[in-house]
């Protein structure tokens, strides 16, 4: 198969105005992306399973990620002047990135035995903007998929024939799988809690009696 | 009564070919042999309670082979799996619909507690949060003798009930409900979450 720059250059010329970029991703799967803007998604989805030399015709996998917002604090060595001195001052500089959700597509060529090529599109925010169009219209197989995320992320697929939620239920108003869930406090004992759980059976943990002596009389007899 | 009976005098009469037995023993005997249970699986416990069906292990042995694929027929409910809360108040509505008398098995760690899921969002924390459980069975799932202990279980919890008296069985008591409330779906988990009248959260103590 051609490689991920080879399918971003041929994307871009028949898709006029599609702004791809490749997102590497480092590590033992070493599976880099396309990111695709959205206003040009389902052309470009259209055409990568149409295309005779990809042939990308199954979508094997859609699934969401979130991310937070994040502050990133970098130590900057700067040369000012101190008390007429020239010197080489720390300054901490604080960057803010805001956060996004993410539909991450697995797309694979059952007739030419080839894949996969992941593309991925991105949210403006992780509030009202959390908007995407769909790409069921071009594979059939992407609807149970999209509603889900849209059931557990809570992006809006634009143009989804059926958008509704399909493993919790339609009163339901959270977003489980966002990082900053927050379940609803029914703790019950854990025989060994730790990390997040201890924190949460520690508000749960009801104070001993006062004791007022007579148990000590007790043990002593 | 069979408490006013001599047992003696029962198996002298036995020997003569006279048989005595009492209402309650026989109609006790009657329904431990037939309990039927509802038809339903909700997880991986439910394929170890077709094999304790199936001709291996034989539910069959103990009368408890027919399998009623509606609640009106049944008279035992195995709660065989996680218990999601999209699902909750379906297997209360189901227990409702089931006629008196009727008995509860919580199969498996999930039925129990939630069990590996206990943390999930979507998991139920224990059907005994809704409905009254007569019998619970420990495993991931529970090897189809356990189901079968839980069975024999049950059977001797049958044979024990009494119809009259102050102690009499739950379904001959007009002051025990029978149904419960179904729980609605809430905005961020099931309302109430659960049933204060059955099933207290344990008070945990601990500085």
């Amino acid at each position: 198969m051609e490689s991920l720059e080879e399918i971003k250059t041929r994307v871009e010329a028949a898709v006029p105005g599609a702004d791809i970029s490749i997102i590497p991703n480092p590590g033992p799967a070493n599976q880099p992306s396309l990111l695709i803007d959205n206003e040009h998604a389902p052309h470009v989805a259209r055409f990568l399973r149409d295309d005779p030399a990809l042939r990308l015709d199954h979508c094997s996998n859609v699934t969401g990620v979130d991310w937070l917002d994040r502050t990133v604090t970098k130590k900057v060595k700067v040369k000012k002047l101190v008390e007429g001195e020239e010197k080489e001052v720390e300054e901490t500089h604080e960057e803010f990135f805001p956060g996004y959700l993410e539909s991450v597509y697995h797309l694979y060529s059952m007739a030419l035995k080839q894949g996969p090529v992941i593309i991925r599109m991105r949210t403006a925010d992780r509030g009202e903007g959390a908007r995407l169009p769909s790409l069921t219209p071009v594979y059939r197989s992407a609807d149970f998929q999209e509603r889900e995320i849209f059931d557990l992320y809570g992006i809006r697929f634009d143009g989804h024939p059926d958008l509704r939620r399909i493993l919790m239920w339609d009163e339901f108003e959270d977003y489980p799988m966002r990082k900053d869930y927050r379940e609803p406090d029914d703790y019950e004992y854990e025989p060994t809690p730790h990390d997040d759980v201890l924190e949460k059976a520690k508000q749960h943990y009801s104070t001993r009696p006062q004791l007022d002596g007579a148990e000590e009389l007790t043990a002593q007899e | 009564m069979s408490e006013q009976i001599d047992e003696g005098l029962k198996s002298e009469l036995q020997k003569q070919g006279i048989w005595v037995t009492s209402t309650q023993e026989l109609y006790n005997w009657g329904r431990r042999n037939s309990i039927w249970p509802l038809q339903f699986g909700l997880a991986c416990c439910a394929i170890e309670m077709i094999a304790t069906a199936a001709s291996r292990y034989d539910l069959a042995r103990f009368g408890g082979e027919v399998f009623r694929p509606s609640p009106r027929q049944a008279d035992l409910m195995i709660v065989a799996g996680t218990v999601t809360k999209k699902m909750a108040p379906q297997i209360v509505r189901l227990y409702n619909q089931m006629p008196d008398p009727k008995y509860v098995i919580s199969m498996g760690a999930c039925a129990i507690s939630g069990g590996p899921f206990k943390q999930g969002y979507n998991v139920l924390k224990g059907i005994d949060r809704y409905i009254p459980v007569d019998v619970y069975i420990p495993g991931c799932p529970p090897r189809p003798e356990a189901l079968l202990h839980a069975f024999m279980e049950l059977q001797r919890k049958i044979d024990g009930q009494k119809l009259t008296g102050e102690n009499k069985a739950a379904h001959l008591d007009r002051a025990q409900p029978s149904e419960f409330p179904v729980p609605a779906f809430g905005a961020h988990d099931l309302e109430p979450p659960s049933n204060l009248d059955l099933f207290r959260p344990p008070q945990i103590e601990r500085v």
